[in-house]
């Protein structure tokens, strides 16, 4: 069992150790690039090869080079601006975890307000036609005769 | 709400969304469209492969419809779209290489075994021209039009059917514009 244990422990050890190296090249932070905005800027940003996983997390070629490029930029002294839109230029708004708002991703930012606009609408009108309904259901003959019932029914109602 | 349009709503939600999801089914998110269509060619200046002393640029395109095929010996695709490649070079189509992140002694020996279908190969040792031209796998391969502008990128290996389908009938078109 304790053995067992050791090695789930060391397996989940070496997972850790191969997510902490995809984000660690020996760059040089000692000078121009400031390494919190390095690593905030590298999250943002998509791994275009496996595609789930931002550059900072990503193993890939193609996520060293785009570290190493994102990194020069910076120690250019571009802002972060001009680094995601030299990299935009390049691969389009696909590399962006958070995308712009333009026409084409209108439904994107704006859909799911509309279809809680919808929902909200719709239980307006169910609720204002369902307390309709109860007013309507018994004539006023009716709902004196169900008060004197239901009234009587009551254990304390005598 | 009269009583039928109540009753077919869902129906109609339902099947707006099972087209949608189908035809999601479709799609390749691995095919990532490239802001670079329709733009002039990203400039590069690099070595030949085979003559390390020579530069090559996109200037060395102008004037003829080009394919410029990113491609690397480490790529398994590569190997796989490389005789269409060859039948390519000998219908007199003009294709360019970029030798991507690879080394020049495993390109050059890739070239001697399987054939030579390029005119010349940029040897883009680091990447950078890759990165410049969008390249986030290989094999991939640009349309070039006379004036530079790339005008067609196909991801992934070619096949005869994206040959024939899309590449030859543009290669076509391209030709016959003149300027």
């Amino acid at each position: 069992m304790k053995h067992i244990r050791l090695l789930f422990a060391a397996v989940l050890l070496t997972g850790c150790a191969s997510a902490i190296a995809a984000g660690l090249e020996a760059f040089d932070f000692s000078g121009n690039v400031d390494e919190d905005r390095y690593k905030h800027l590298i999250v943002e940003l998509r791994c275009l090869v496996c595609q789930n996983q931002s550059l900072a997390d990503s193993d890939a070629g193609l996520a060293h080079d785009l570290r190493r490029e994102v990194w020069e930029l910076m120690d250019q002294g571009q802002s972060d601006a001009q680094i995601v839109e030299f990299l935009v230029t390049r691969y389009g708004d696909f590399v962006l975890y958070n995308p712009p708002v333009k026409p084409s991703t209108y439904i994107l930012w704006y859909g799911p307000f509309v279809l809680l606009a919808i929902g909200l609408l719709v239980l307006v009108r169910t609720l204002k036609r369902r307390g309709k309904q109860t007013d309507s259901a018994f004539s006023a003959e009716e709902r004196e005769r169900l008060k004197q019932i239901l009234g009587s029914d009551k254990p304390d109602g005598k | 709400m009269p009583r039928f349009v109540r009753y077919l709503a869902p129906l109609v939600a339902f099947i707006a969304l099972a087209g949608l999801l189908y035809k999601g089914l479709s799609l390749d998110p691995r095919r990532v469209p490239s802001p670079l269509i329709d733009k002039p060619a990203p400039a590069f200046s690099l070595p030949l492969l085979q003559q390390p002393e020579t530069l090559i640029s996109n200037a060395d395109f102008k004037g003829q419809v080009t394919l410029f095929n990113v491609w690397a010996t480490w790529c398994v695709a590569c190997r796989q779209e490389h005789p269409l490649l060859m039948q390519l070079a000998q219908q007199g189509v003009q294709i360019y290489g970029l030798n991507y992140k690879d080394t020049r002694d495993d390109a050059k020996r890739w070239l001697q075994m399987y054939g030579d279908p390029y005119l010349a190969n940029a040897f883009d040792a680091e990447g950078r021209t890759g990165i410049d031209w969008g390249v986030y796998g290989t094999p991939e391969t640009f349309v070039v039009d006379k004036q530079g502008v790339i005008r067609h990128k196909h991801i992934g290996p070619l096949t005869m059917e994206s040959i024939k389908n899309d590449i030859l009938p543009l290669l076509r078109k391209l030709q016959e514009n003149d300027g």
